[in-house]
């Protein structure tokens, strides 16, 4: 199963962090992949918050139509970064990795940024149809003040690879997954963490209520929920769904991914507007042995899981760092100064909640709402 | 032409027992000549009779044959074709000493002869087809195995109900936030359709007039008992022809989906008793088809009208019942179909889902269409040609009708194409539990797209012994002959069936599908909803079935 590592802070760090968090937990990964996404950059990002960055990897060709398609659209390049490559054995390296910076084109300067958001994404879906096939364009995101890195590998040795032990590439909030690839094929577009417009989330557990979850998400209309290559992506899509289509409170993704039996919701005061919410989201309930970790446009971290998540995930740390781990090892590392008998492992109707900025932790109960 | 003087008359112009469906095969050696059989036989199809036999003997050293003539008595399976042995087997029931059985004759030649007097072959039953269905070639392939822990069936909490009315879509939900919060903005003018969450399997509609008054009881009293007891949500359609007076006006009839269709049967007790209803029915049904007879409406023989009958539909005894094909007032669905909801809605306050029956057909997705666009339209039942009947043209039984799950998937992959798979509930029907496999078949069916199934003839069945096969065993539903006691209004056969008993069948039957389902969903890793259009998890053995369904072909 997937080993799942995110740490949010006050303070940036490197996402060697995460990525030695990960090497504790070895065992449960297999070297098919390392995702990572750093959200609230620092370093030679910290001035250009309000600009996308588009994170991927291209071909030789593959940058060339890049380029083209992004002045075509009136996009104007402001900074590029590149890891530094270092060989490693094991580790094919392709082309050309980038975080690349761009101003809005001039025509939409004035528009709300739930406007701009929707051209990035249709930006990144357009690249993603021109060089899927061939595999000569990954783009994984491309939104202000989020880059997202992803590779076949160990995660120790891309962690090397890319450089990122020295590099200054620094955030306040870094998910990482060391994949365990089981039922598809390894693919960089099945690497979690998975983002859309400013959501962000990485699952273990087997997704076993999938495809209906899928064409319900595809029959909503809207235009990012695609791709699927892997079944957790819909996580992510549910919680984009919840929170930005239907503006539900961050709470309420508990309600729609596991919602209560009717005679457990007497207790809640939303009750009536739970019951609806049951009914009208029934197919998106995930029904499987999932814990999710995710993030918001705000920067609020979470953690939840499906009551058949036999073994829970851990939240723990310290006022201005937390870490959101599948494996308490991975805590341990990453911060191992606190107190431990304050880790907390939510149950099933729990779910954790971490501030922007790793202020206040909240274990939020489903029963008592 | 005259015989010839002093020579026997030949038999040529009747039939020989070759041309009927089953052969009564009796034993001389066994029978004890006590008449049971004879007495019981619905048809009439055996007789006591005498004849003559002659006996050649030889006693002594050396052969010294004689003859001798003795008059025994037997008994005979007539050769009047009107008088076919149906192959009930109540014979073999009743003889104490296993002296007599129907056998199927498989080099029959019944539906040649079975029209006389220019009408057509009418019986009870549902498609005489023996083959594998659809339905029983799928099979739950995708097992959870080490990357996702299977459930235990027997120690896991499992959640296995469905929602029956129009659901909202997300969008539309009339919803406010408040410190954080969702509340229901009641400042909306939003309609919230009435939605009940029920057990996936529903007992489907069979009518008061069809079934005995002890089966409808059992039927009934079964249904009551797994809601109040236990806690099962399973619900019972009606069936056209009204229902009780006392029950109408009891906590009970929320168990109960009341069936209006195009004859009207039981209407006017029913608005009357409208005031003093405590309790709302679960739904309401609208029949405008039925997957066993498309095209033809409702037929309660005139033999099965006695009082109780004719007092609860509000008619004479002892006439032909016929609803016709059509409802009178249709005159296009978009008019007709929905005045019929609205008015059934409004008569309840829009308390109530309102939803049509239909039979299979290569038009459902029309209709489907139609009611995916009217908001007050609660769900689509839809009605496939291995779906029972109490009376019906034999040809319309056999060859008219679509197979349930081919029309059930493209409708539901129609509403995922729309976005409203999750809006307007499918409910399923036809050869459920065709071959016994009611769990598999319903399970099945949900992952194929259904929210619901119904089922009528598998629990007559199971809970009433009902003798009815796909070898036209019986099927003498229309003529209130049934052997059983459970399609008839004559108390000398009714009382053959104890209403507590098949109440007791029911409460198993349901308990064991539970059982069932959960052995299926479990290993499947599936506990917390019905998995609806979990296509992935199905397989089957034939690539072209496997195509025009969407699953995956395994083999």
């Amino acid at each position: 199963m997937c080993r799942l590592a995110a740490i949010t802070s006050n303070n940036f760090f490197s996402p060697m962090e995460n990525i030695l968090a990960l090497e504790t937990m070895k065992e449960g990964h297999d070297g098919s992949g390392l995702g990572l996404t750093l959200k609230g950059l620092g370093g030679e990002f910290k001035d250009l918050t309000k600009y996308p960055i588009m994170s991927g990897i291209c071909s030789k060709k593959g940058i060339k139509a890049l380029d083209d398609y992004m002045k075509k659209n009136g996009f104007r390049l402001k900074h590029i970064w590149t890891p530094k490559i270092k060989p490693v054995k094991g580790i094919v390296p392709r082309d050309y990795y980038f975080a690349r910076v761009y101003d809005y084109p001039s025509s939409c300067k004035d528009k709300s940024f739930s406007e701009k958001e929707g051209l990035l994404m249709n930006t990144r879906i357009a690249l993603r149809n021109i060089g899927e096939s061939d595999e000569s364009i990954f783009v994984f995101s491309f939104y202000p003040d989020v880059i997202t890195i992803k590779e076949v590998g160990d995660p120790l040795e891309l962690g090397e690879f890319f450089g990122l032990d020295s590099d200054g590439l620094k955030a306040k909030v870094i998910f990482a997954q060391g994949r365990q690839n089981t039922n598809y094929q390894i693919y960089l577009y099945a690497c979690h963490p998975f983002f859309i417009q400013g959501y962000c989330s990485m699952t273990n557990g087997e997704n076993t209520a999938f495809v209906p979850i899928r064409e319900f998400l595809m029959s909503r209309g809207f235009t990012g929920y695609m791709g699927y290559n892997s079944d957790s992506e819909v996580f992510t899509h549910i919680l984009h769904y919840a929170s930005r289509q239907l503006n539900f409170p961050l709470i309420y993704y508990k309600d729609v991914i596991t919602p209560l039996k009717i005679s457990e919701m007497e207790n809640r005061k939303d009750s009536g507007a739970l019951r609806l919410i049951k009914q009208s989201l029934r197919p998106l309930c995930i029904d499987g042995p999932n814990m999710v970790i995710g993030f918001t446009p705000d920067g609020t971290c979470f953690m939840v899981q499906d009551s058949k998540k036999l073994r829970p995930g851990v939240v723990a740390g310290v006022k201005g760092k937390y870490a959101l781990m599948s494996e308490e090892c991975g805590v341990d590392r990453a911060v191992p100064k606190r107190d431990k008998s304050m880790d907390i492992f939510p149950m099933k109707y729990d779910m954790v909640i971490i501030s922007p900025g790793a202020e206040e932790v909240k274990v939020w109960n489903q029963l008592q709402g | 032409m005259e015989p010839a003087s002093g020579l026997r008359l030949d038999h040529n112009h009747k039939l020989s027992l070759r041309e009927f469906p089953y052969i009564v095969r009796w034993r001389d050696d066994r029978c004890k000549r006590c008449g049971q059989c004879t007495a019981v036989c619905p048809v009439k199809a055996i007789e006591a009779t005498v004849k003559v036999q002659r006996y050649v003997s030889s006693e002594g050293a050396s052969p010294a044959p004689k003859a001798e003539r003795k008059v025994i008595q037997i008994v005979e399976q007539v050769t009047d074709m009107e008088r076919y042995c149906t192959g009930c087997g109540a014979c073999t029931l009743v003889c104490p000493n296993e002296a007599i059985e129907p056998e199927f004759n498989p080099q029959n030649k019944f539906l040649h002869y079975k029209n006389k007097g220019g009408e057509g072959y009418k019986r009870g039953g549902r498609r005489n087809d023996p083959s594998i269905s659809t339905l029983d070639r799928l099979k739950f392939t995708r097992i959870s195995m080490l990357t996702d822990p299977a459930l235990d069936a027997g120690r896991h909490e499992f959640r296995i109900r469905t929602l029956l009315g129009r659901i909202l879509p997300p969008e539309e939900l009339p919803l406010k936030i408040e410190n954080n919060k969702l509340s229901i903005n009641k400042d909306s003018a939003k309609f919230i359709p009435p939605v009940r969450e029920i057990y996936p399997i529903m007992i489907g509609s069979m009518s008061i007039g069809a079934l005995s008054p002890p089966m409808w009881e059992g039927l009934a009293m079964g249904v009551s008992y797994l809601n109040e007891v236990e806690g099962m949500p399973v619900v019972m359609c009606s069936g056209e022809g009204g229902m009780p007076p006392r029950l109408l006006k009891s906590k009970y009839l929320k168990y109960f989906i009341i069936q209006i269709a195009s004859g009207y049967f039981g209407w006017d007790e029913i608005i009357h008793a409208l005031p003093h209803m405590v309790e709302d029915p679960a739904a309401i049904e609208i029949k405008y088809g039925q997957g066993a007879k498309p095209g033809d409406g409702g037929l309660l023989m005139a033999q099965k009208v006695l009082n109780l009958i004719a007092s609860i539909r509000g008619v004479p005894q002892f006439i032909d019942l016929a609803s016709p094909p059509t409802h009178q007032t249709k005159y296009s669905i978009e008019e007709a179909v929905a005045k019929m909801i609205q008015s059934m809605s409004m008569a309840w306050g829009f308390r109530v889902p309102v939803y049509p029956k239909i039979s299979g057909s290569r038009t459902a997705r029309a209709v489907l269409n139609n009611l995916a666009r009217n908001p007050y339209a609660a769900a689509l039942s839809i009605d496939g040609e291995d779906g029972g009947t109490g009376a019906a043209y034999n040809v319309s039984m056999d060859k008219m009708g679509h197979p349930i799950a081919s029309n059930l998937r493209e409708c539901y992959l129609d509403l995922v194409k729309q976005g409203k798979q999750n809006e307007l509930p499918l409910i399923a029907a036809g050869g459920v539990g065709k071959k016994g496999n009611l769990a598999a078949n319903a399970a099945a069916l949900i992952m194929l797209g259904a929210s619901a199934v119904s089922i009528g003839k598998y629990i007559m069945q199971a809970a009433a012994d009902c003798f009815g096969d796909e070898y036209n065993r019986c099927n003498l539903c229309n003529t209130g002959k049934c052997p059983r006691g459970i399609t008839t209004q004559d108390p000398k056969l009714y009382r053959r069936l104890d209403s507590d008993k098949v109440a007791e069948r029911v409460v198993e039957t349901f308990k064991a599908a539970d059982v069932e389902l959960r052995k299926i969903f479990a290993p499947m890793g599936r506990s917390t909803e019905l998995p609806i259009g979990m296509s992935d998890g199905l397989s089957t053995d034939d690539k072209a079935m496997a195509k025009r369904l969407g699953i995956n072909y395994a083999c």
